[in-house]
């Protein structure tokens, strides 16, 4: 393996794979699924080495390829991660890996065209996390479309169709406006460089010359872009394909549709959505406010519809509106600890609820009802089960010692120092998380066992375990030990703050965006700082975001 | 007497076309039933040399017999285009002609005659020149469209087409005539701007009396009233011809009479838009509501004129046309290859006396025959617009123009239609993927002829999806080589 050349192996290995399968005879039916499942773990096999090679602390994008693709019109066949695409491509690794192998027996018919598709999708996923070609960026946005609705329409369950042309239509409608805006900033970035200069679609250079528009334009290319990445999150009034594709989807279509699939949203808001802010302080204000009203209620309300679903799926599926309300408050909060957070609640997002639709996966494998009325009192059928299913439930509701609450604790705390209130808000939609989620729980395990069909329930097989411990392992991981999380997204999330919100690390106007004056905020500093060496002895969990916010509490001291 | 050698050398193409539909006329009645085969591969061999051919004109740029034709990059773009098409029908309507036991000589002819009409509308640099090539193609397909003389749907479709085509050149003649009495040619390279007062109203009535001349053959609103009955009751491989050939022809004439006449610009720009945005929505909306398959390609490729109109459209508001004549004739060539491909494989599946159209006979087709399925769908995905297939790039390429002339609303109306356009595309798709194959009625497979011209269209969308810059190279040079206001 040529080693600059490691973002295509990665890229284009599941491809392969699809091509492969396309020449497997129809009637080897088991083999169909074996090499389906090899290309999805060489997938990940070869996103490894990334980790090791990977330099933290290195600003600007890493192992970059750039080749001439169209050259008439200046698009590139240009690749190239930083630490936020690279935590994003291993998410997606692991879970396409994961889900090709949980959908093993889940998949009966039509065995080649899934695998296939599914691979497809991978090499789709992973291409709009790596882009640095807006050109090839839209290439992938778009075409992971197809194998997704494949996915939903033919191996879906009852309102499958309905739910496949909703799914499609909706991000449809979102990509176009946005190839608009792309091409708006093609020109306009053109412009500003000068007659002499090439036109070009590099991510990077394009953006670059955003600062130099008319506020106008800024709020344009702004709300071009937003409504695709805002359908893509989904945030609030953009969500309601999310239900119907979650729900029909097949499992691993699910797993992926909510680990990676929100993802692609989310990155777009931190990628292209906070430098195309506007410049001008009161219409930046005027949009952050829009953004951060939208994102809350789309926490409560997630939350709220939570509670009075019958459909297990469809909860879990409402969940995420919930949850990714809180990626989207942090991105939006423009400060170290929202961004980086935001990224890290991303990746526990695709980790616990990758794990809870696997769980239902299980369940529907066995009863094939996703109804909670029909369960109860599994625990006893199934006592493993039921231990890793609590596992993925405390971590999807931010226990401390487990992921999820490293993210909301970061996020929230960037969020805190921007505005009390927002905070507030967003503790409701925790709270409110913990209770739909231990209310499902009880509801499906506790107590004895209602239905007689589920008496003699078998417990997870082999595979299934080794589907979920991964994930568990990683809720873990995450939730004892995300330093190296931190210290990968340190320096990108810092060169993305200093570009937006030059202001957060110049004391002199960070009252603009802190309610607390200066003073108060070096205290505020100062305090952490303490803080974190107290706790970093009695090594809790606090104690780790505390000392990942370390070099940031110090960057602003040595500034003032 | 004899023209000079380098003319007829430039019109080596239309030649060998004309030349091997007469051949084909004259052995016809001494062939008997069983020799059938060797008409198809003497129509095939023409067509295909006619295509080898356009490297004469290709090599020797510069106006032919006195000026009434102009061989340059745009006349060999083209050309090469709609001779594509003729050999790529001819080939797929083989096994359609045995099916319908229509299979006869003329057919042939009459698709090689009407290539060479639409070869002369490519290079007319004089508006005669420009009639007789419309009229030569225009009446072949009149008789093309009827060719199943007992069916009277493919009547209709051919009186149809006859009557409202032969008004709508009407229209095209008369404009010619003001024309001249405006300003004293037909040459469109000398239509200068007349000085003498009262002048000026004339050439603009003539250019509008063209221009509804040419929307009819293009289809756009409001004039696209025909399409859909024409394009339902004529044999479908002629349907296949008539979407692809005739518009990519009488789009060049109108690009050509836009680059050369300044005041074609702005007196059309208007006209362009707003038939643009008509012709996208009514061909969009109006295939939304329809069950049979051939009738919504046909609404659907009223809707792909409106999108070249887009780009029409900005090739008239900018100083700089190259940038929307070259999207026109990428999109040409996209459009082509996809929708050549869909209605080839519809005529195919369609069976005996094309009765089965109805979306529901594709239920389950990917079950029953997976390679054409896909090849089908990705032609479907391809007319949607998405990306790695060609017709992403060709709207792309449209987006681009549009934008550059700040045509910012009519690409935003372009966008809507793409979304709205998913709608009925889709539909199809969900059809063959996701439903249960249809029991009482097995699809014939596909024959050796029909996969061949299905592959190459699949070959060439996803090339001109993938790799766009060769191709797109020679449309930008084929816009520069057009003679400019």
């Amino acid at each position: 393996m040529n080693q600059t050349h490691i973002l295509s192996w990665i890229l284009f290995t599941p491809l392969i794979g699809a091509i492969v399968l396309l020449f497997v005879p129809r009637q080897l039916d088991n083999a169909q699924r074996v090499i389906g499942n090899v290309f999805g773990f060489l997938g990940l096999a070869v996103s490894l080495p990334l980790i090791w090679r990977f330099q933290i602390g290195t600003p600007g994008y890493q192992f970059r390829e750039n080749y001439d693709w169209i050259p008439s019109i200046g698009a590139h066949y240009s690749l190239g991660i930083d630490g936020i695409s690279f935590l994003l491509v291993m998410l997606t690794t692991i879970l396409g890996a994961i889900s090709i192998l949980s959908s093993w027996s889940a998949i009966q018919n039509r065995k080649k065209e899934y695998y296939i598709l599914f691979l497809l999708l991978q090499t789709g996923m992973l291409g709009v996390f790596m882009a640095l070609d807006f050109f090839l960026f839209y290439l992938f946005w778009e075409v992971m479309l197809v194998p997704m609705y494949f996915l939903i329409g033919v191996w879906g369950s009852d309102r499958r169709l309905y739910a496949a042309i909703k799914f499609f239509l909706y991000t449809l409608a979102g990509s176009v406006l946005m190839l608009l805006a792309i091409l708006a900033l093609y020109y306009r970035a053109h412009e500003v460089a000068g007659a002499g200069a090439a036109y070009t679609f590099d991510i990077p250079t394009s953006l670059g010359a955003v600062p130099q528009f008319s506020t106008t334009l800024q709020r344009i290319l702004f709300w071009g872009f937003f409504f695709a990445f805002a359908i893509k999150v989904p945030m609030f009034p953009f969500h309601t394909w999310l239900p119907d594709a979650h729900t029909e989807a097949p499992t691993a279509g699910s797993v992926i549709l909510a680990g990676v699939l929100l993802k692609m949203g989310t990155y777009g808001f931190i990628r292209f959505s906070l430098p195309l802010l506007p410049t001008d302080a009161v219409a930046r204000q005027h949009i952050i406010n829009i953004l951060m009203v939208l994102s809350v209620v789309g926490i409560i309300y997630g939350a709220l519809v939570c509670l009075m679903q019958k459909d297990m799926k469809k909860l879990i599926a409402y969940s995420s509106v919930s949850h990714l309300g809180f990626c989207t408050l942090g991105i939006f909060a423009l400060n170290p600890h929202g961004v980086s957070g935001s990224v890290i609640q991303q990746i526990n997002h695709g980790i616990s609820t990758g794990a809870l639709f696997l769980i239902v996966g299980v369940l529907y494998e066995r009863r094939h009802t996703r109804m909670i009325s029909e369960y109860g009192g599994l625990s006893t059928p199934m006592p493993n089960f039921a231990a890793i299913y609590l596992i993925a439930t405390l971590s999807s509701l931010g226990l401390p010692l487990l992921n999820g609450f490293i993210g909301e604790f970061t996020i929230l705390s960037g969020v805190f120092q921007v505005s009390l209130r927002w905070t507030a808000w967003a503790v409701v939609g925790i709270v409110l998380g913990a209770a739909y989620l231990l209310w499902l729980y009880q509801r499906v395990m506790f107590g004895p066992v209602t239905n007689p069909m589920n008496e003699h329930l078998p417990d997870l097989n082999m595979r299934e375990y080794a589907t979920l411990v991964p994930l568990m392992l990683l809720a873990f991981w995450i939730g004892i030990y995300p330093k190296p999380l931190f210290r990968v997204l340190d320096v990108p999330v810092r060169q993305i703050v200093e570009q937006v919100n030059p202001g957060y690390y110049n004391s002199a106007t960070a009252q603009r965006w802190g309610e607390k004056p200066p003073v108060a905020a070096a205290n505020d500093a100062a305090r952490t700082e303490s803080d974190s060496t107290k706790a970093l002895a009695a090594s809790a969990p606090p104690a780790i975001i505390a000392a990942s916010s370390e070099p940031i509490a110090v960057n602003t001291a040595e500034k003032r | 007497m004899f023209p000079p050698r380098q003319d007829v050398l430039r019109l080596m193409p239309e030649i060998i076309l004309s030349l091997s539909g007469i051949l084909l006329m004259l052995i016809e009645p001494f062939l008997s039933g069983a020799r059938r085969t060797l008409i198809v591969t003497l129509a095939a061999l023409g067509s295909g040399l006619a295509l080898v051919s356009t490297i004469y004109p290709a090599t020797l740029p510069g106006t032919a017999f006195s000026g009434l034709l102009r061989i340059d990059g745009f006349s060999v773009f083209v050309h090469v285009v709609v001779e594509a098409v003729a050999f790529l029908v001819i080939i797929g309507s083989a096994d359609y002609l045995d099916r319908e036991k229509i299979q006869h000589g003329e057919y042939y002819a009459l698709v090689l005659f009407a290539t060479v009409g639409m070869c002369v509308m490519a290079g007319a640099a004089e508006l005669m020149t420009a009639f007789v090539g419309l009229e030569t193609s225009s009446i072949s397909t009149y008789i093309l469209a009827g060719y199943r003389r007992d069916v009277p749907r493919s009547n209709e479709s051919a009186m149809k087409y006859f009557l409202l085509g032969s008004f709508a050149t009407a229209f095209f003649l008369y404009g010619i005539a003001l024309l001249y009495g405006a300003t004293g040619t037909t040459q469109l390279a000398r239509m200068t701007f007349p000085t003498t007062p009262g002048r000026e109203r004339l050439l603009d009535l003539g250019l509008g009396l063209m221009l509804v001349g040419l929307a009819f053959k293009i289809a756009a609103a409001p004039f696209q009233l025909w399409t859909p009955d024409v394009y339902e009751g004529a044999p479908t491989p002629v349907t296949a011809l008539m979407a692809s050939g005739p518009k990519a022809a009488a789009f060049a004439l109108l690009l050509r009479i836009l680059a050369t006449v300044g005041a074609a610009g702005t007196f059309w720009f208007w006209a362009l838009w707003v038939s643009a945005a008509l012709t996208m929505f009514v061909g969009n909306l109006a295939a939304i509501a329809q069950s049979n398959v051939k009738r919504m390609l046909a609404y659907s490729s009223i809707s792909h004129a409106g999108y070249i109109l887009v780009a029409l459209a900005a090739a008239a508001a900018s100083d700089q046309v190259e940038l929307g004549v070259a999207a026109v004739l990428y999109y040409l060539a996209v459009y082509a290859l996809m929708k050549l491909g869909a209605f080839i494989f519809v005529s195919q599946l369609g069976g005996e006396s094309e009765r089965h159209m109805e979306i529901d006979d594709f239920r389950g087709l990917a079950v029953r025959q997976p390679v054409a399925a896909a090849c089908f769908a990705l032609f479907l995905l391809s007319l949607l617009g998405l990306p790695v297939t060609s017709g992403f790039l060709g709207k792309f390429y449209i987006f681009n123009a549009a934008l550059a002339s700040r045509l910012i609303w009519l690409a935003v109306l372009l966008a809507i239609n793409t979304v709205i356009a998913a709608f009925y595309y889709l539909r199809v798709i969900v059809v063959m993927y996701m439903r249960q194959p249809n029991q009482t009625w097995p699809p014939a497979p596909m024959p050796w002829a029909v996969t061949f011209v299905l592959s190459i269209a699949a070959a060439g969308t996803f090339y001109l999806g993938l790799f766009p810059g060769r191709v797109m190279a020679l449309a930008t040079q084929a816009a520069l080589s057009l003679p400019g206001r």
